[in-house]
């Protein structure tokens, strides 16, 4: 009764600090992040993507899939301004479409992989002993391969092409990263004060992990998923490039590329086309997260 | 701390990392979907009874799973990656013909981020904040945006489609035979052999595929560069430098570029090494025939033993090249060493 009290008053005196701390941080990260028009510009961009892919369906565009022989691998004109792939399809209508493949899958993969990364590698800290060497020698091991190769190999390993294998890969080869920074974080959470006061009034070990630990960890993962996010769909659309992801009729990004050029330079729009899409996006990931990075940093912050 | 205990030190450690490398592709050869013995030796041969019989105990399949590992490394260690399900061939000898070519393209690759990415650096952080850092900057920032198959793409477009000022994919002109193999590379084998029209047409073809290849290189050198100058110059001795009356050129050659080259020249060895991994995508573009080109029609065509053989030899040479940077990083800078 008295134990549950003083949990009582210290859940209390969480709930009190927490939210001024969290509401004066956001501020601050959004006031800085006003004064950085590229990070306003890269944010814009990713997320016009996003409702543009969304929206697709509603679109006044063409049938992406809607064949067309007659008007096959045709220029940019009037009627497709962004010109026609081998089976007369409208390649503007399919990288829309594709929109809602690659910018999705990216921010998908990497929420999950970074969820499961920092959940193994705050368990690493917390936890030590043999789970931790378990853990951390596993992400050792897959951090000495190369991300594309060990991609290839473990969609191969999957029975081959496929997106869903594809992004199995992709989270496959990145969450160690997340396990990496999160461990150290925890390592030297663990050692704060408020951890030995959790503990000395009788919290669990779970309580103390996840009510305590982990929502004092913070900037520098979010920085890092945010640059993955635009990692992750580079990767994907690699996969997909050599022919290990995405397979067609599938209107993604990657995959159009390739399909553009298999079918020769001479018909340079349709592999054109996707890899501006592919650019816009990673590119205004790296702004934003570049921004947020500074933002989230206060020596950096207001400079 | 002497430098010996130190690389002995590094030495363990990377042996321990390597030892890792061989249990994750063990395990990932384990991973592979049916019957091991037929991922190995190919349908037709694993039907043979006997053939079947020699291979589980070449392999150790009769043997409980750790057993099978020592096999593994075993066979390893005697270069056994068995053989390739595609070429028909032991992986060796495959892994033997394509990996030149890659080193080759490798190599030119980092010609060209270090030939444009330490000028860039220097230039950012010289005139910090002015137009030629913001050009700088953004140059790097394109070489880490685009994606490089897409970036190849545009290259063949515009200086071999349209220009004509660059050959296309291939390492030579059509018709024209590569010299009798001394290294495998045909830039260099070329002009030991005294082939200068060889040693020509292959230089020209390597231009392409190594600006792509590159470009990711060049942006991290270039911004890596431009950090640690920029720390340098705010550093005492440089303030000494200059007081005691020295221009700033020679403030920046002498004293600050030095010192700053030292992270430098550890990203460098890294890169190298992910620029064996990103030659799997410039070589698909470019018909280049290397180990980049070899994993992915072996990923294509499911010939596990060829693309474990990749994975593991890129692994290993990621993981000597850390050693390699880690040793030459000690003895420039000694705190390292105590660290």
């Amino acid at each position: 009764m008295v134990a549950s009290a003083i949990t009582a008053t210290a859940d209390i005196g969480l709930t009190i600090t927490a939210p001024r701390k969290h509401r004066s941080t956001l501020a601050s990260v959004v006031n800085t992040l006003r004064n950085r028009p590229l990070a306003v510009a890269g944010i814009g961009i990713v997320l016009a993507w996003l409702i543009i892919g969304l929206l697709a369906p509603w679109l006044p565009i063409a049938n992406p899939d809607a064949q067309n022989l007659a008007q096959r691998l045709k220029p940019p004109s009037g009627d497709h301004f962004l010109g026609t792939d081998e089976l007369g399809r409208d390649i503007f209508s399919r990288i829309i479409w594709g929109a809602r493949v690659s910018v999705p899958a990216g921010v998908a993969v990497i929420l999950v992989t970074g969820i499961v990364g920092c959940a193994l590698g705050a368990i690493s800290g917390y936890v030590g002993g043999t789970v931790d060497t378990l853990i951390m020698r596993a992400a050792d091991a897959i951090l000495s391969f190369p991300s594309i190769i060990l991609a290839m190999t473990v969609t191969a390993v999957r029975g081959g092409p496929g997106l869903g294998n594809a992004l199995i890969a992709v989270g496959f080869v990145l969450w160690p990263e997340y396990a990496r920074l999160m461990r150290s974080q925890v390592l030297s959470i663990r050692e704060n004060e408020f951890v030995t006061a959790a503990k000395s009034i009788g919290a669990d070990r779970n309580r103390i992990l996840f009510r305590h630990v982990l929502p004092s960890t913070d900037a520098p993962i979010i920085v890092k998923a945010t640059l993955d996010v635009g990692a992750a769909i580079v990767l994907t659309a690699g996969l997909s490039f050599i022919g290990l992801g995405a397979v067609p009729p599938t209107a993604e990004w990657g995959a159009m590329i390739k399909q553009g050029a298999d079918k020769g330079l001479q018909y340079w729009w349709y592999a054109l086309v996707p890899g501006v899409a592919i650019m816009s996006v990673v590119m205004g990931l790296n702004f934003f997260g570049d921004g947020l990075r500074d933002a989230l940093d206060p020596r950096r912050r207001g400079r | 701390m002497g430098i010996w205990s130190y690389v002995g030190r590094r030495l363990v450690q990377s042996l321990l990392v390597l030892v890792l490398v061989s249990i994750a592709t063990f395990s990932l050869a384990h991973l592979v979907p049916g019957d091991p013995i037929e991922t190995i030796l190919g349908e037709r041969a694993a039907g043979n009874p006997e053939i079947r019989a020699a291979a589980e105990r070449r392999y150790g399949f009769d043997q409980p799973v750790p057993m099978q590992y020592v096999y593994y490394v075993r066979n390893l260690l005697q270069g056994d990656l068995g053989e390739s399900i595609t070429t028909r061939r032991p992986v060796v000898e495959d892994l033997r013909q394509f990996i030149p070519g890659t080193i080759e393209l490798a190599i030119a690759a980092m010609l060209f981020a270090v030939i444009l990415g330490i000028p860039l650096g220097i230039v950012g952080a010289i005139k910090q904040d002015r137009w030629p850092d913001h050009l700088a900057r953004f140059v790097a920032l394109i070489g880490t945006s685009v994606p490089v198959f897409w970036l190849g793409l545009l290259m063949l477009y515009f200086f071999f489609y349209k220009l004509h000022w660059l050959p296309g994919p291939g390492r030579l002109d059509t018709g024209m035979k590569a010299p009798e193999r001394i290294t495998g590379m045909i830039t260099i084998d070329a002009a030991l052999r005294g082939q200068w029209d060889v040693f020509r047409s292959s230089v020209v073809h390597i231009i392409l595929p190594a600006i792509v290849l590159g470009s990711f290189a060049l942006g991290i050198l270039a911004r890596m560069l431009r950090s640690s100058l920029l720390a340098a110059l705010g550093d005492d001795y440089v303030r000494t430098a200059r007081a005691k009356g020295l221009s700033e050129g020679q403030v920046v050659v002498r004293h600050a570029i030095r010192n700053a080259l030292i992270p430098t020249i550890t990203v460098l060895g890294l890169t190298f090494a992910g620029l064996l991994a990103g030659a799997v995508l410039t070589e698909t573009i470019f018909s280049w025939p290397g180990i980049g080109r070899y994993s992915v029609q072996a990923a294509l065509k499911l010939d596990y033993p060829g693309l474990l053989g990749v994975t593991l030899f890129v692994a290993s040479a990621y993981v000597v090249v850390n050693f390699l940077v880690d040793i030459i990083y000690g003895v420039l800078d000694p705190r390292i060493r105590i660290g």
